[in-house]
């Protein structure tokens, strides 16, 4: 990875030390510098571009400073009086054309790249059509084509355009995901952004809310699973299968009556309106910020089941000012829902 | 002449509250945002504790938005601009040869209105109900239904009330610079300071009513339930961010200009030599001045303008780079061949140059569209702006104090302590920043209370705790200083650099009251230069010694601005009597101001020579 940004490194002696703190380019599923998709390669591939045209003009500065300070440093007890210059014609033109032509360089790929990335797949067959829609603090994906609603888990096919229909139901987020693309804003009130972008290679790729939304605008985050075409078929085919409650009658009659008015679950309950719990069981986290793993090492780790139940009973203490009520269950009764919804596993 | 009345002179505490000298005025305005820049300091320490670890928990997540947003709206509406109209206010009359402003009882309107703006936004503290939204406030996240409680409000009414003080700053300077330069002194001949506090005032005159409008549209959808951005009822949120940024980008520049001209005095000055390519720094002024009214949705890049939108507003804002680097390199080559020498001033002077051309450098990245979806909103963005602000504005501010600070106040800064200063500072702040744009491009997006373990931000993040608490040790030292400072006697000399070149080294630290005994004429650009040059010991008077008119003393001001101040509160809380009695303080003084007359008073020639007149 290191050979994709050697000018980067140039910039190195600058700060001494930096060195160990650059050795990566940080996480792949997570780090603008490590793309993932033809979009984010792009990016980086104009940063690229702006980062070596700067690098030459600090490089200049600094070689002229640092030659100034040393050669012309007052001698003491040095009365002389230098020569006082008022300018020089030829110097101040060539440092005004010297950078129109350097931005000439950037800017001319800038604008190509500007209408490129603006191009809208939101009618094309081919691509996968998402409505992306966010809430205080959690995201909503619709797959009209699918007809298909989840949340917090984009599901995408490898080597396929994703149109993106961003919009949010409440305050201003901005839809993020580093390794795959930049990020476009979601505004309310039917002012709808468009954008796209592709997964290379199978995985899981962090998303993040980038526009200050609130309290636990930092744990607004969301994941991009990558997958092949069978399995994204089997995904979806799954997440259309009708939903079995809980086999315990009396959870189930609890589940549907203090879960359900809100939530949806395969085709039973509230749907469309807060998060979709279908396949809970399979996801990487709860509440977008309470990782599932069975090896917890941090305090925002734990198992799924474990997470649920921290989250459905106390919900305020894992994202304050987000719209989930502590809702009135025993602690029998939650263990129960958190078991159940941990055993909701969508086969793909 | 015939007429020089008695008049009330007040001395001790009475004496600043109803002041209408400009040095003096300079003098509270440095207080008050020295007084603001330390408790925006300690915000952002609390900001950066809170995030040296991940999943820390030292405060709330409400708490942590509300530093965040009062971090940000104390540092550049309290402190930064007040820092500078202090060093304007200080400066600029006596770098012109005139006695005063233009309008000495508006200056001290500015101030006040200012103070007690300041006061109102920050009372929120006290109240328990402190603005959240950001310091771009962003609707609908500060509209009242996704923000109840007065957190918001206060945001919005102290930020009007200090923006009326900006704005008649704005106006008087521009005035001052036009109509009370000395004999002599033609616009092409004015002190580079000068020039960039003229650029900025006609900057203030333009993009303050923006934000006035802006303000006043808020004011009204949360007091008074308007829809001017309730999207719900056909309001537009969008509209606020170009509103707000049709304002906010200017005042980018509002900030930085005055840097730019502090600069180009201190490196001239401590070089012995005239500034490099003066017609073009001035050219480059006006040019970054107008350019920066053309850029503003680079901000907005991912609002989802469109392409146009976003091509034309990443060329605009290319271009700015290109006056920039004409000041760089004018820089330079005025130390070319000179004779430098390396004081505290001259060290932030100096320090100024390679830190604003990484701002700059990073600034051009960020105009390019494309690569701005990456970095924007991210850490990427606060490391930029931090260089340009802190690393631009803050070491222009601190080179300006050094080095005028014996004119401001008479006794010379402890050099020692100013270089240790700069020092901790310097190095603190690249600590804190530099470290933050590879934060931003590893994925770390700016404003989030905490963050995962193992995302590979840890280090980083701990490292720039240690910059900020660093630069804060800087701060205590510089505070320091002034103490020990303070204790010393004033016995600064006229032009205690020995090398000064403008107007204000030409008369006694501090300047006497009436500035200049007679105005002097100016005969050329550096105008103390060329008379040293010429081998004279001063400046030719371009008048006789004669009574020398001075504007009187006023409490008005400071009424007119607590009358807005009661007022911003009682329509707050809908307690529209309070606000009705606060409206009536602020009307009546100015109808008081209206009808008495008042011409001012003389000080005769005979008190000038028994220096009778305190300083």
């Amino acid at each position: 990875m290191m050979n994709r940004w050697p000018v980067v490194k140039r910039l190195l002696p600058l700060l001494a030390g930096m060195a160990l703190l650059l050795s990566a380019c940080g996480r792949e599923d997570l780090s603008a510098l490590n793309p993932q998709g033809p979009v984010a390669q792009e990016q980086l591939g104009i940063m690229k571009l702006s980062i070596t045209i700067m690098v030459l003009v600090v490089v200049v500065v600094f070689a002229i400073a640092i030659y100034v300070l040393f050669r012309f440093r007052r001698k003491p007890g040095d009365q002389t009086i230098p020569k006082q210059v008022e300018g020089n014609h030829k110097l101040e033109i060539i440092w005004t054309v010297i950078p129109l032509i350097l931005l000439v360089i950037l800017g001319v790929p800038t604008i190509q790249s500007v209408f490129g990335l603006a191009q809208d797949y939101s009618k094309d067959e081919n691509a996968i059509q998402i409505k992306v829609t966010a809430h205080q603090y959690w995201w909503e994906f619709e797959y009209p084509d699918h007809g298909i609603t989840t949340a917090q888990e984009m599901i995408i096919p490898t080597n396929a355009v994703i149109s993106i229909e961003a919009q949010s139901a409440d305050v201003i987020h901005s839809f993020w995901i580093p390794s795959l693309a930049g990020k476009i804003d979601t505004n309310p009130g039917g002012n709808v952004n468009n954008m796209y972008f592709e997964a290379t290679k199978p995985g899981v790729y962090l998303g993040k809310c980038a526009e200050l939304c609130g309290p636990s605008h930092a744990y607004m985050d969301f994941k991009v699973k990558a997958v092949d075409d069978a399995s994204f078929e089997r995904w979806v085919t799954a997440m259309k299968e009708p939903a079995t409650l809980p086999e315990d009658a009396a959870i189930a009659e609890t589940f549907t009556s203090q879960c359900l008015t809100c939530h949806a679950i395969g085709d039973k309950g509230l749907q469309g309106l807060y998060p979709n719990l279908t396949g809970m069981g399979s996801r990487e986290a709860v509440a977008g910020f309470l990782l599932n793993t069975d090896d917890p090492k941090y305090k925002n780790e734990g198992s799924v089941y474990d997470n649920l139940v921290r989250w459905i009973k106390d919900p305020e203490a894992v994202k304050p000012g987000n719209q989930m009520p502590k809702v009135d269950l025993s602690d029998e009764e939650i263990e129960a829902i958190a078991k159940y919804l941990s055993e909701q596993k969508l086969d793909y | 002449m015939a007429h020089a009345h008695a008049v009330k002179r007040y001395s001790g505490l009475m004496d600043w509250l109803t002041t209408v000298d400009h040095k003096k005025i300079g003098i509270l305005y440095l207080i008050a945002g020295g007084f603001f820049f330390l408790i925006g300091g300690l915000e952002a320490i609390l900001i950066r504790i809170q995030l040296w670890q991940p999943l820390n928990d030292f405060i709330s997540e409400t708490t942590y938005n509300e530093l965040l947003t009062m971090h940000g709206t104390t540092m550049i509406f309290l402190a930064a601009m007040p820092i500078l109209f202090a060093l304007m206010n200080a400066i600029v009359p006596l770098q012109i040869g005139a006695r005063d402003v233009a309008f000495p009882f508006l200056n001290a309107l500015g101030f006040w209105t200012f103070f007690f703006g300041g006061l109102l936004l920050n009372i929120s503290w006290f109240v328990g109900s402190v603005p959240d939204a950001g310091w771009t406030s962003y609707l609908p996240l500060a509209s009242p239904t996704y923000s109840d409680g007065h957190g918001v409000d206060f945001y919005v009414i102290g930020l009007q009330i200090a923006g009326i003080g900006t704005l008649i700053g704005g106006i008087n300077f521009l005035v001052t610079i036009i109509n009370m330069r000395a004999p002599g002194m033609s616009f092409m001949r004015m002190p580079m300071f000068t020039w960039a506090i003229f650029i900025t005032s006609a900057l203030i005159l333009f993009a303050f009513p923006a934000l006035t409008v802006g303000l006043a549209a808020l004011m009204f959808d949360r007091l008074f339930a308007a829809n001017f951005f309730e999207v719900g009822n056909g309001g537009n949120a969008v509209l606020w961010e170009h509103i707000f940024w049709i304002f906010g980008h200017p005042e980018v520049y509002i900030l930085i200009l005055p840097a730019f001209g502090v600069i180009s005095e201190v490196i001239s000055t401590f070089s012995r030599k005239r500034l490099f390519g003066y017609s073009s720094m001035v050219f480059a002024t006006v040019l970054i001045g107008f350019l920066g009214f053309m850029v503003w949705a680079h901000h907005m890049f991912t609002t989802g303008l469109g392409p146009v939108a976003n091509a034309l507003f990443s060329i605009a804002t290319m271009l700015i780079a290109v006056p920039t680097g004409i000041k760089i390199f004018n820089w330079l080559f005025t130390m070319w061949g000179g004779s430098i020498r390396f004081t505290a001033a001259n060290l932030f002077g100096i320090g100024f140059i390679p830190t604003f051309v990484m701002g700059g450098v990073t600034g051009v990245m960020l105009a390019a569209a494309p690569a701005d979806y990456q970095y924007h909103d991210s850490y990427f963005v606060v490391a930029h702006f931090h260089y340009v602000i802190v690393g631009g504005l803050v070491l222009g501010i601190f080179a300006g104090l050094h080095y005028w600070w014996p004119k401001m106040f008479g006794r010379m800064l402890n050099e020692g302590l100013g270089k240790l200063t700069f020092w901790t500072f310097y190095i603190g702040f690249h600590l804190t920043f530099f470290v933050q744009h590879f934060l931003g491009l590893l994925g770390m997006p700016r404003r989030i209370y905490t963050y995962q373990d193992n995302l590979g931000f840890n280090n980083m993040n701990l490292i720039s705790t240690i910059g900020a608490i660093l630069m804060g040790v800087g701060t205590i030292i510089f505070l320091v200083n002034i103490v020990v400072t303070a204790m010393r006697p004033k016995d600064a000399p006229n032009d205690p650099w020995e090398d000064g070149r403008t107007l204000e080294w030409t008369i006694s630290s501090p300047a006497p009251e009436y500035n200049f005994a007679q105005t002097p004429l100016v005969r050329g650009y550096d105008a103390y230069w060329k008379e040293k040059m010429d081998g004279n010991s001063g400046m030719t008077p371009a008048e006789p010694i004669g009574p020398i008119h001075m504007p009187s003393p006023s409490i008005l001001p400071l009424f007119m601005s607590i009358g807005l101040f009661i007022a911003g509160f009682g329509f707050m809380f809908s307690n529209y009597i309070i606000g009705a009695v606060g409206l009536l303080v602020t009307f009546g003084c100015m109808f008081l101001r209206s009808i008495i007359d008042d011409h001012g008073f003389h000080i005769e020639p005979e008190e000038l020579e028994d220096k009778g007149v305190k300083a």
